[in-house]
């Protein structure tokens, strides 16, 4: 331990800080989009229409039984080729903005079942009320189960954006640049690895830790009052 | 105003309603009383669609609600309706209770939903809770506003599921004031209640049910006075001697 050098950690930081940006970026486009295919996904699977259902149980059921390193790799190298087949020509989209689609279409799933347990967490009656004052399907909805079902679920969606945080990290496996990526490339090159997977380990921890601290804040601040 | 004929409803193949026929005109307050289970929430909810129907026929003010061509929506909009557990949106605060469907569904401005709100808001006596959760209320305060909400959309006809059924006995007797205060000034009200004092009092006719269909359906003299039906003198009975 006495061979500690923290002069690898500043001198590097410009780099780490870069891959941070990027691991919070892809997990903010990622949970903004995923809630949002996630609800979709939600109201789909709880309508009354067969196909819709079918659809959204399919793509739950795909995404959930996939590994997510899987997933990355395959869309990483999937996507080029449809987008050439869509527009005849090249498409080389890159790691780093590939990552930013499977993210968010493989969380949608998980984002969707968080969804689907918050809209059933609304009593049956708020919907017959919301008919009976002339809302549509869609008005009922938007105004009354979904900020509803929204605010029930916000702990575990953010719990869940927590583990997205951490599962960027996977994008190493397509030699994107995340947080985890810049440290492990460091360490590659200056053979540092106590002091840049500890930096890693400890700045995972601290935003994590915020973050669930920050849910517990936010459960007692935005709950509806019965 | 609304017209029911031979409305029969199954869940499966178990019947929850057969054969019911009748009627509310306007200005005309009828109880629907019966013992759990006898059908009446299940049918005063077919009056506006919440539940659907397979055979017969239920017009609200001369559109057929069971035609698959009616403006649903519209329809209900004009129908007021009161939950047995009030059912006020618990996110929002008691003015956007009552403002929101007025503004959505209405297309009125803020200004005048707001306006509107508070004046019907005060008229059932709580004037000082708008800025309140529905989670701050009593449930008699709560069921208030609920008629409130209803009374906001200038509804037609009212229509009551249980409105006190969930309420502790002392709130019941706020929420029936209103209620009657409500059927004096000439409002067409169709009230699932075993409230019998509130149907004494303001009942223009009582219908009797029991398992799913309209047993007795009589005005309110000719029921307090001799049913007909040995079913309806043994619920009045059960209910009326304590």
């Amino acid at each position: 331990m006495s061979d500690f050098d923290f002069s690898v950690i500043i001198e590097n930081w410009g780099f780490l800080a870069q891959g941070l940006r990027y691991t919070v970026q892809v997990t903010l486009t990622a949970m903004l989009g995923g809630i949002l295919i996630g609800t979709v996904l939600a109201l789909m699977r709880l309508s009354s229409i067969p196909p819709l259902q079918w659809f959204a149980a399919g793509y739950v059921n795909i995404f959930r039984s996939v590994p997510l390193v899987q997933v990355i790799l395959a869309f990483y190298l999937i996507l080029p080729m449809v987008l050439q087949m869509i527009t005849g020509q090249q498409m080389p989209i890159g790691a780093a903005n590939s990552a930013y689609f499977t993210f968010t279409v493989f969380e949608a799933a998980y984002y969707s079942e968080i969804m689907r347990s918050g809209i059933q967490s609304v009593p049956r009656g708020q919907v017959a009320a919301g008919y009976a004052m002339g809302f549509t399907y869609g008005q009922t909805m938007r105004l009354v189960v979904l900020p509803q079902a929204f605010r029930n679920m916000l702990p575990v969606l953010l719990t869940q954006t927590i583990i997205l945080f951490q599962d960027v990290s996977l994008v190493y496996a397509i030699g994107a640049t995340d947080f985890f990526g810049a440290a492990d490339k460091i360490t590659q090159r200056d053979l540092r690895p106590v002091e840049m997977y500890t930096t890693v380990a400890v700045v995972y921890f601290v935003i994590c830790f915020a973050l669930s601290r920050l849910v517990k804040l936010l459960q007692s601040r935005i709950a509806i009052i019965r | 105003m609304i017209e029911i004929r031979n409305v029969s409803k199954w869940y499966g193949s178990f019947q929850v309603l057969t054969d019911c026929t009748t009627n509310v005109k306007k200005s005309e307050v009828v109880v629907v009383c019966g013992p759990s289970g006898s059908g009446k929430s299940t049918l005063i909810k077919c009056v506006n669609a919440l539940e659907p129907f397979q055979k017969g026929s239920i017009v609200v003010n001369g559109v057929a609600v069971e035609n698959p061509k009616t403006n649903l929506p519209k329809l209900r909009a004009q129908v007021g309706m009161v939950f047995q557990n009030f059912e006020l949106f618990p996110h929002m605060t008691i003015t956007e209770n009552l403002t929101i469907a007025q503004i959505k569904v209405l297309g009125r401005s803020r200004e005048q939903a707001v306006d509107k709100g508070l004046k019907l808001l005060d008229r059932v006596g709580l004037k000082a809770q708008a800025a309140k959760y529905p989670g701050q209320l009593s449930g008699g305060q709560q069921q208030r506003v609920a008629i409130a909400r209803a009374l906001a959309m200038d509804p037609i006809c009212m229509l009551f599921d249980e409105p006190t059924s969930a309420l502790d006995p002392e709130m019941i007797n706020e929420v029936l004031d209103v209620m009657v205060q409500l059927a004096q000034e000439g409002m067409t009200m169709m009230c699932v209640t075993h409230e019998m004092g509130f149907a004494r009092k303001v009942a223009h006719r009582v219908i009797f049910m029991d398992r799913g269909a309209i047993v007795e359906d009589a005005p309110k003299e000719e029921f307090f006075g001799q049913p007909r039906s040995e079913r309806a003198q043994n619920f009045l009975a059960k209910i009326l001697h304590h």
